[in-house]
């Protein structure tokens, strides 16, 4: 096991090298730059910000000054959000999206993860036919339909929570959020989790336990339950990772301070050092998480360790 | 008889392995599959919607970009062919709801053939080779994985400029990763199979062996797989265009109107209804399509 771990880790890190190293690259390749938006400005001024940011030494030097910074955790100026480091914009933003992520994760697995043993263990009943049309409309609505339409019916109708705004994460501004990132996840969850626990239940061990005599609570919960939650791990570590590129579109919708929407406002301003800072913060959570949920699995399944070279 | 004695038969055991058994295979999974009315009525439904999306705009009175002053914002009406309504600009939505169907579903098939013909390829020639390069192809798909998509079409989209071909390109190019760890991972269990090696036994060129018995009995979750990532991939394209990144106007998309109706939600809330029916519908029918099939092709699920 630690032999797998640590070669899993010297994966890792060349990854995120890599990454990082193309994300430079491609944005640096993209016409225009960051201060096009700054109307008429004199060439030798622009010459004179373009040389307090370094933007005038070869490429080269550039990406060697910003990686020995970076590995020092400075990722350097914003160049659109004036007087704001990277780092005190992502400050800002990460924990709104980790709050909306985490919460929407924890909201689908509680629900999806109850509907799909209910409707597992009702095989083909109304209530498992119910459910799992239900699962069916979270997958077919996407964030960006089901989200607008929330806010119209609870903001503006019924008036019962805040239509938009983050209000230093009020309970209030967090509900509707909250459920339209969770809404397409409870339904894969469910999904997921019906499929694993029909699986298990047709398995021979499980008709083993049934014949000795045992409860069927005992028979779910103890034997059941443990072997349908695989396919769920391995489904969780991408997903978790994703908790931040998830909520991007949520986090536009209704007006948030998160993370996603520093990314997207970057890429499209040219925002060199803001972009980077986004990247290299995505890219070592999916790695992270996607990590944790290999090793996970290695644990689970000794078949995965043996087969990894 | 060729000119070498093949004392048991085995080529055409062989052959007969892989193609009489798998060909009654499918006789027998195109019988269940045609038996689950949601997944047959999701094709009917699918054909009429993309019917419409083809031939509506074509001979509807209205075109996509014309203008009416008269009926800016109309609620949807049975006169005046506005049944739909129209948008801000005095468009008529249904028309430009179809068409929008027509650029949604292009762009979910193109870029899932993209995914596929890459993702097929890459993920047999892993699982079939083995070995070191197999290590080294799936630890570069590795890699690749860690990029947040979104975050990777975002930066190729800025980079490349706001072009549909682009789309097609960024999104395919994604999208391959996961069929061809399908693709390895079912290539990895055919090959232990006894007709995989009677076919080595009798001297086929690996291309033959990849191309006869391989790829052929790979099929089965690929295309499961197929029939839920154009519905990804149409989701995909909306949301790009939803950050105003993918399809541009005058040009449009389900996405695209998605978005514009999401703007003017409380005074015009068909300008959203229509599209999002019309796209909810659409993925509802690829999913009981792709459901349907893997239970027809998998029939232990039942």
């Amino acid at each position: 096991m630690l032999n797998y771990t640590l070669r899993r880790l010297g994966i890792a890190i060349p990854t995120l090298f890599v990454i990082v190293t193309a994300a430079f690259f491609l944005m640096r390749a993209a016409p225009g730059g960051p201060f096009d938006a700054e109307a008429d400005l004199e060439p030798e001024v622009l010459e004179n910000i373009r040389a307090a940011y370094d933007l005038d030494k070869p490429l080269l030097t550039q990406y060697w000054l910003f990686l020995s910074r970076a590995v020092r955790g400075d990722f350097g100026p914003s160049l659109v959000y004036k007087d704001f480091t990277v780092t005190e914009l992502i400050a800002i933003g990460l924990p709104v999206s980790i709050t909306l992520g985490l919460l929407a994760k924890l909201v689908a697995l509680l629900l999806g993860g109850l509907g799909g043993i209910v409707a597992a263990l009702r095989q083909n009943s109304v209530l498992d036919h119910t459910l799992m049309g239900l699962a069916m409309t979270g997958i077919a609505l996407p964030a960006f339909v089901s989200a607008p339409i929330l806010a119209l019916f609870f903001g503006l109708y019924l008036k019962l929570l805040p239509v938009a705004g983050w209000n230093d994460g009020a309970p209030a501004n967090l509900v509707l959020p909250v459920v339209a990132l969770a809404l397409p996840q409870i339904a894969v969850i469910a999904r997921l989790m019906r499929g694993g626990m029909l699986e298990v239940l047709r398995s021979n061990f499980v008709r083993t336990a049934r014949s000795r005599g045992l409860a069927e609570s005992t028979v779910v919960f103890r034997h059941v339950l443990p072997s349908a939650l695989v396919p769920l791990v391995g489904y969780l570590g991408p997903a978790l990772a994703g908790i931040m590129t998830g909520s991007l579109i949520v986090e536009l919708i209704f007006n948030l301070p998160g993370v996603g929407r520093y990314f997207v406002q970057g890429a499209l301003n040219r925002d060199y050092p803001l972009v980077m800072g986004v990247v290299i913060i995505y890219a070592t959570f999916i790695i992270l998480f996607n990590l944790l949920s290999d090793l996970a699995y290695a644990a689970l399944d000794p078949r995965v360790r043996k087969s990894y070279r | 008889m060729s000119a070498r004695p093949d004392l048991l038969g085995s080529e055409a055991l062989a052959r007969a392995a892989a193609g009489q058994v798998s060909r009654s295979l499918w006789r027998q999974a195109g019988r269940r599959f045609m038996r689950n009315r949601a997944a047959v009525g999701s094709i009917v439904i699918l054909a009429v919607i993309a019917l419409t999306s083809i031939f509506v705009p074509m001979l509807w009175p209205h075109g996509i970009e014309d203008a009416s002053w008269e009926s800016i914002m109309a609620p949807p009406s049975l006169g005046d062919w506005h049944w739909f309504g129209t948008d801000a600009n005095g468009r008529d939505l249904l028309v430009r709801t179809f068409y929008g169907g027509r650029i949604s579903l292009t762009i979910g098939l193109l870029t899932t053939v993209v995914a596929l013909l890459i993702g097929v390829t890459y993920g047999a020639v892993a699982g079939f080779v083995g070995g070191r390069t197999d290590g080294f192809m799936m630890r570069f798909v590795d890699v690749l994985y860690s990029l947040p998509l979104i975050f990777f079409i975002i930066i190729l989209v800025t980079v490349f400029g706001r072009n549909i071909f682009l789309v097609f390109i960024a999104i395919g190019a994604v999208e391959w990763l996961t069929m061809s760890r399908i693709v390895r991972g079912q290539t990895l269990t055919v090959k232990a199979k006894e007709y995989v090696e009677s076919a080595v036994a009798i001297g086929l060129s690996r291309g033959a062996i990849l191309r006869r018995y391989i790829i052929p009995n790979v099929l089965g979750p690929v295309i499961v797989y197929v029939t839920l990532l154009i519905p990804t991939n149409i989701i995909v394209e909306s949301y790009l265009s939803f950050l105003g990144l993918g399809v541009q106007e005058p040009l449009t998309s389900w996405g695209l109107l998605i978005s514009q109706g999401a703007g003017q939600l409380d005074s015009a809330p068909w300008l959203i209804f229509f599209p999002a029916t019309f796209l909810a519908v659409t993925m509802f029918c690829f999913n009981f399509i792709g459901d349907g099939l893997r239970d027809a092709l998998d029939p232990r699920d039942r």
